[in-house]
């Protein structure tokens, strides 16, 4: 993982989810969001998109650096199997 | 029959799918179980998404809701969108790339060569076969209960033992022979092609079913309402009026108050049965011409057994029972229909506490056998009429109704449940069981670049939002939804078949059809995923690690890998062919056993003191206390099992799983030697 502040934030972001996900406020709330959503599951929908939000943050500041070496290994050896490729068997 | 139509030529579509992929098949053992590694983003995205969305998302979690309410989205959807997406960043990604440098094609692979340890898969793969296996089940389970309970009534002679609808043992053995043939023939490439449409299938249909429903039970419940949202409001509405607790995590005081009285009534019943049948209770003529006359008044007559509940309350009401408080008891456990003696089991503990109801459990497929018997006259064709004469009686009840009646009628009410919060929080560690499902493990290790993770790791959580709130909305509004005057589900209905009842009286057969392949086509992109993998660790981990070597061909490896799915595919069917129990749970009780191996791939991974010894006692910590609190919780029976920890303090059995798991693991990886430094470099690289 990558060492840079930004990727901390990011883990200090996953555990403030984890603690919001604990939404006891709502326990005893039915209100209608909407007038037909349930509170509850509305708030869970939004923490659902929120966490989509916050992965997204993570593969932009803290998506493992050694990866990329890896990938331009790939994007070679592939480049070289299509070569290397015949009648669609691997030769 | 146009529903089955529909069914089948969606069943021979995926078979063609999986006969075209079978040309891009390049004939070696590596294609077929990682596809050459040649994986991009969507398709990854789209795979290892259908393969996590298993029945227990649509079909578990439909009745799960439908049972307990909207906490249920909380408790596994939006906590599995935050913790499979860490998992697979931290773990999926770590995987893939220690895949790419060291040409591992399984868990147990990676685990042999961390842990300098040969027998390491002799202990893993059984554990990860006996998990696996009832994750299999759901999926077994659900097909044949879903295209039963949609096509009920489609024969006219034929199947009536299961309600002239295709059986489930038929359905079940069918889904299971059309996945295995593509994944035959197909592997893993043609997995990942079919759980790509399937999961675009089952995500558009699974749409257009919950507008259709919601339309029909909101312009049911306000035939004023005009328009989509009017329809979602009156449906909400309508729960909020008779059943509130399903839309918030504790018990209304209306529900409360409602269990209270309900279960006052079944008491009265209880005692009124026990005395007519032992004490020689008769009604004079007077009193029952008088019983005759409430009955003919009592307002609610969907009420199930109302009948006998009105003599019941007049019997109590002039103090006609006369029981001694002994016999009292007794008479609540026979009526509940426990396993109970009167002749020789004790009615309180050892303190003279009396025992709870569930102090015995009840006699299995007792509910079947007297609903056959009491309701023979009502059950039949659900087209045909009750009374030819009266078409206000309405139509003959299928069996699963007449079950559902005869349980609500003799059985005890059910205590509504609120959702506790300490169980709330720690059912966040189910998720964790992506970490070590086998299946997603494989599925990683097809990308073709470590940067395709980025899509899955995003989109996951958006995608489990998209499938599971509308499951969950519809599940809730099954509770208080009424067509005609009639639940449109009734009360004591299996959950399991909730979904497939709506989707079939709800819809025209035509969408039902579609909507139909669209949950099979949730069920099957999961099990195809998790057939192929067992054959790939059986094939690669035992056969080839500890007795082929190099005397084995790539063929025969292929074969191999074959034929144990195939074997695997019969013992999971004939499984399923035993009683079944809520896929919901049933789902929570095995993703808690994987979830109790996470420990040991994340200290594999992030842990440079894990041992070969720390490893085995990390995983015989797990499936021991497994086993022990799935005994404990009467074989998953217990749908509210919780483990103690003090009084008021239940926490869900994972977390202790997990702990015994962490502590053998640390402890005995302190004080056992370590592996080679090679081993370390090679898994703990510096800079």
């Amino acid at each position: 993982m990558n060492g840079n502040p930004a990727t901390y934030a990011i883990w200090l972001a996953v555990l403030l989810m984890i603690g919001l996900h604990q939404d006891v406020w709502n326990w005893d709330n039915d209100r209608l969001v909407f007038g037909f959503m349930p509170v509850a599951l509305f708030y869970h929908a939004c923490f659902s998109v929120a966490a989509g939000i916050l992965w997204f943050l993570a593969t932009v500041v803290a998506w493992p650096e050694e990866l990329e070496a890896l990938d331009a290994e790939a994007d070679r050896n592939s480049g070289m199997a299509e070569v290397g490729t015949e009648g669609g068997k691997e030769s | 029959m146009i529903q089955i139509g529909i069914i089948s030529v969606y069943l021979t579509l995926l078979l063609g799918l999986g006969l075209f992929t079978k040309r891009l098949f390049r004939g070696t053992s590596k294609d077929y179980q990682l596809a050459s590694s040649s994986i991009g983003p969507f398709l990854l995205l789209m795979s290892v998404f259908g393969t996590t969305m298993t029945a227990f998302a649509l079909v578990g979690s439909t009745g799960e809701s439908y049972k307990e309410g909207v906490g249920v989205y909380g408790l596994l959807a939006s906590s599995s969108g935050l913790i499979h997406s860490l998992c697979f960043f931290l773990i999926g990604v770590k995987v893939w790339s220690l895949g790419k440098r060291h040409g591992y094609s399984t868990q147990i692979q990676l685990f042999r060569d961390r842990l300098e340890s040969d027998k390491i898969g002799l202990i893993l793969f059984p554990v990860l076969v006996g998990l696996i296996i009832p994750y299999l089940l759901i999926g077994v389970m659900s097909s044949g209960a879903v295209i039963n309970g949609v096509t009920e009534g489609a024969f006219t002679t034929w199947f009536a033992t299961s309600d002239y609808g295709v059986p489930t043992w038929l359905g079940s053995l069918v889904v299971c022979g059309v996945v295995l043939l593509y994944v035959f023939y197909g592997g893993m490439r043609g997995t990942a092609w079919a759980n790509a449409f399937q999961t675009m299938v089952f995500m558009v249909l699974g749409v257009v079913t919950f507008v259709f429903i919601a339309n029909k039970i909101g312009e049911a419940a306000n035939p004023d309402s005009s328009g989509f949202f009017d329809n979602l409001r009156a449906a909400s509405e309508q729960v909020l009026e008779k059943n509130p607790s399903r839309l918030k995590r504790t018990t209304d005081e209306k529900d409360a108050n409602k269990y209270k009285d309900l279960y006052k009534k079944w008491e009265t019943l209880a005692h009124y049965n026990w005395a007519v049948k032992n004490k020689g209770l008769v009604f004079t003529p007077e009193q029952a011409e008088a019983v005759k006359k409430a009955q003919e008044n009592f307002p609610k007559k969907t009420v199930p057994n109302y009948e006998m509940v009105v003599a019941a309350g007049y019997a109590a009401e002039n103090g006609l029972i006369d029981l001694t408080d002994e016999e009292k008891r007794i008479a609540l456990f026979v009526q509940d229909d426990r396993a109970f003696d009167p002749a020789k089991d004790p009615l309180v503990d050892g303190e003279g506490t009396p025992l709870p109801l569930g102090a015995y459990p009840r006699i299995p497929g007792i509910e079947t056998e007297k609903s056959l018997k009491i309701f023979a006259d009502r059950i039949g064709h659900p087209d045909a009429l009750l009374d030819e004469n009266d078409p206000a009686k309405g139509k003959k009840w299928s069996r699963k109704q007449a079950v559902g009646i005869y349980k609500a009628g003799n059985w005890a009410p059910e205590k509504p449940h609120p959702i506790s919060q300490l169980k709330f929080l720690t059912y966040f560690f189910i998720p964790l069981s992506v970490g070590m499902f086998p299946h997603l493990f494989q599925h990683w290790l097809t990308a073709r670049r470590g940067g395709n993770f980025k899509l899955v790791v995003v989109a996951h959580p958006i995608f489990i939002m998209i499938v599971w709130v509308p499951c969950v909305l519809i599940g809730v509004w099954a509770t208080s939804a009424v067509i005609d005057g009639r639940p449109v589900i009734p009360p004591q209905f299996p959950p399991n078949v909730v979904l497939a009842k709506l989707v079939k009286d709800m819809t025209t057969p035509v969408l039902g059809g579609f909507l139909t392949a669209g949950i099979l086509a949730a069920i099957m992109s999961s099990l195809d995923s998790q057939f192929l993998c067992i054959g790939t660790i059986f094939t690669n981990d035992i056969v080839v690690h500890y007795f082929g070597g190099r005397k084995i061909s790539d063929k025969q490896k292929l074969w191999l890998t074959r034929s144990f799915i195939i074997g695997i595919v019969i013992i999971t069917y004939l499984f399923s062919l035993a009683e079944p129990r809520r896929v919901f749970q049933m789902g929570v009780w095995c993703f808690s056993g994987f979830s109790a191996l996470f420990p040991l791939v994340f200290a594999a991974l992030y842990w440079r003191k894990l041992t070969k010894m720390g490893a085995y006692a990390a995983v015989l910590g797990a499936i021991t206390s497994w086993c022990y609190l799935f005994y404990q919780s009467d074989f998953g029976n217990n749908p509210h099992y919780e483990v103690e920890l003090a009084p008021g303090w239940g926490v869900m059995p994972v977390v202790a799983m997990i702990a015994t798991s962490i502590v053998l693991m640390v402890a005995v990886s302190l004080v056992t030697r370590p592996p080679s430094k090679e081993t370390l470099d090679k898994f703990f690289p510096k800079g």
